[in-house]
């Protein structure tokens, strides 16, 4: 889950709350505040930011996880990582399937939500139906494909015979595999996107476009100069929370292929799993998340100062994306 | 009939027939898991798609009537509930403070809270795993539900604060002027004004506990505490010759997101896009 809000913003400094009761302290007004703040506090310092200081505490030793961390090897871990091929392919894998975000699934769903816009019959049916994937879960959704593409008891073969390839081998072939990893997150995601651009949509007021139109633009001028900037906040979005959400993904490729064959699908957070539960080099999967972390980090405050600059002060958020 | 209500007519059966399209792609595979769990395996190799000859509800039958299915739907709701309600107590706690009091660290504060936004799940699940098992809370139910509390804070303060702004300060004054001390104003005025908030937030956190799986992967070795997505990546590797009763368990699982989805689709899609427009 991940919300990103714009730093102290000037309206940040509520106006039911400055003055007033800053000016009349009253008994027990702290108790209250440490009272009210502690549980989330507590949770949050604990479980979210103390998780984060001991995995970039451990990426500098190499440890199996148990005892304590003793044997400290400097940054050796990290130049380890950029060092593994694995390693460097899952960033090379993470930006193709950012691309490839980018270039299919937003613009598709784009293109839906302009249409679930237009005065269509049983257009309710529809949205309800795209958006459905995005409930289920990614464990659900991969187990449900990895069976539809089986060659033998799925559709694999009827959908080998329409197009006139071998369909069941897609996960099998290392060519075709992060392709049809792609293909079924945005089975899952589109949903999400379009509902968000279709919310962006009817939130423009219709004598904007009608304004266009009688100043004689067309319907493909009327998209391209007056909604498609309007819209301009919430794709800036969506394109944060695809980012974030492909530099974490797991558990939809640790179930359709847990990665392989050989390493084609593979991502990091798979290459921290395997490493960190599986092969117990606790300190080195611990570089490897702080290199996620570092990545997202960097990605968010970049472009928050650069691309979502002007837009409102509000929360971006990838509640339920990834997980 | 003119011409442009020909092409308009014409255009409606385009877009008509796109999204039947787009529907098809989403439908058939659900379709086909649906029906295929109704059927036995060598239905399935030899006619995948159409219905089944003869109905073999055996698949179906065999998952409910065992109790680890049963056993795994009572675990994720069990964690989806309880870990909502601590969320969403402890988010409404913190978002009163942070919307109706001033006092000096409090945008630092909030803002260490909206920086917790930006930790992907998966970078903290290893450091978590090793904090959990030293708190020895490994196979115990708050070892899923405490950590996705505290990752589905922020978010939630966000929103809860904002909704939290827009009711008067007249409201307030007027409560403490009654006599209500901070806690009953928050308990008997503000959260029951804040119920459509409240209620958003609490779905959004429902589905992304639901859908959980990496932290219970990790957290629960005791197949007793297994939630459902565990359990169908289990299930999928302990029966992985006889797909039908894969699809069976992967359809059941699904039946209750889906029900969820048609209930409370409305607070899903307002809370997605509300949180994004902030």
């Amino acid at each position: 889950m991940t919300t990103l809000q714009t730093p102290t913003t000037p309206a940040a400094a509520g106006p039911a709350t400055t003055g007033r009761r800053g000016r009349r302290p009253r008994p027990g007004r702290r108790g209250t505040l440490v009272a009210f703040l502690t549980p989330a506090l507590a949770l949050f310092l604990l479980l979210v930011i103390a998780p984060i200081v001991v995995a970039s505490y451990a990426s500098l030793y190499k440890w199996n996880g148990f005892g304590l961390p003793e044997n400290f090897v400097g940054l050796d871990n990290y130049t380890r990582a950029f060092a593994d091929p694995t390693f460097r392919g899952d960033l090379w894998r993470a930006l193709v399937l950012i691309v490839l975000s980018l270039v299919i699934q937003l613009p598709a769903a784009l293109g839906l939500a302009m249409l679930l816009n237009q005065p269509l019959r049983g257009r309710s049916v529809y949205r309800l139906v795209f958006f459905a994937p995005y409930v289920l879960s990614e464990v659900t959704t991969a187990v449900l494909f990895t069976l539809v593409f089986s060659p033998n008891r799925g559709l694999g073969g009827t959908i080998s015979r329409w197009l006139g390839a071998d369909a069941g081998a897609v996960f099998a072939d290392p060519d075709t595999v992060l392709f049809a990893v792609f293909l079924v997150v945005s089975w899952k995601y589109f949903g999400l996107y379009m509902i968000l651009f279709l919310a962006a949509r009817q939130g423009i007021p219709k004598e904007l476009s009608e304004a266009a139109t009688t100043d004689g633009a067309g319907a493909w001028q009327t998209f391209r100069y007056v909604t498609l900037p309007l819209l301009g906040p919430t794709i800036r979005i969506s394109v944060f929370l695809s980012v974030i959400g492909t530099i974490q993904l797991f558990d939809m490729v640790w179930v359709l292929t847990g990665g392989g064959p050989i390493h084609a699908s593979e991502t990091m957070a798979v290459t921290m799993y395997q490493y960190g539960f599986r092969r117990f080099e606790v300190g080195y999967a611990s570089a490897i998340s702080i290199v996620m972390f570092a990545l997202s980090l960097v990605f968010a405050l970049f472009y928050q100062r650069v691309v979502l600059r002007r837009d409102t002060e509000g929360a971006l958020t990838s509640q339920g994306v990834q997980r | 009939m003119t011409g442009t209500a020909k092409r308009a007519r014409a255009r409606r059966l385009v877009l008509h027939l796109v999204c039947l399209a787009v529907g098809a792609l989403i439908v058939v595979p659900v379709w086909f898991g649906v029906l295929g769990g109704f059927k036995d395996n060598g239905q399935l190799s030899t006619n995948p798609l159409g219905w089944p000859d003869p109905w073999v509800p055996g698949n179906y039958t065999g998952i409910l009537t065992t109790g680890v299915f049963w056993r795994q739907l009572g675990n994720s709701v069990l964690i989806a509930v309880s870990g909502t309600l601590l969320m969403v107590g402890a988010a409404a706690l913190a978002a009163f403070v942070f919307a109706r009091f001033a006092f000096r660290g409090r945008e630092t504060l909030f803002t260490l809270f909206a920086v917790g936004l930006m930790f992907p799940f998966a970078v903290a699940i290893l450091p978590l795993f090793v904090l959990l098992r030293g708190m020895g809370l490994l196979d115990n139910p708050l070892g899923v539900i405490l950590p996705q509390a505290a990752f589905g804070l922020p978010i939630t303060i966000i929103i809860l604060r904002q909704f939290f702004r827009t009711i008067p300060g007249e409201v307030e004054e007027a409560a403490i002027l009654d006599g209500c001390t901070p806690f009953g104003f928050f308990w008997r005025v503000l959260l029951p004004m804040a119920r459509p908030a409240l209620a958003t937030v609490s779905v959004l956190a429902i589905v992304t506990s639901w859908n959980n799986f990496m932290l219970p992967l990790v957290v629960f070795t005791d197949q007793s505490w297994w939630t459902l997505p565990v359990g169908v990546q289990a299930f999928q590797g302990q029966y992985a010759d006889d797909t039908a009763r894969v699809l069976a368990y992967v359809v059941l699982s699904m039946l209750p997101a889906l029900g969820f989805y048609a209930i409370a689709e409305r607070q899903l899609v307002g809370g997605l896009a509300g949180s994004v427009k902030g």
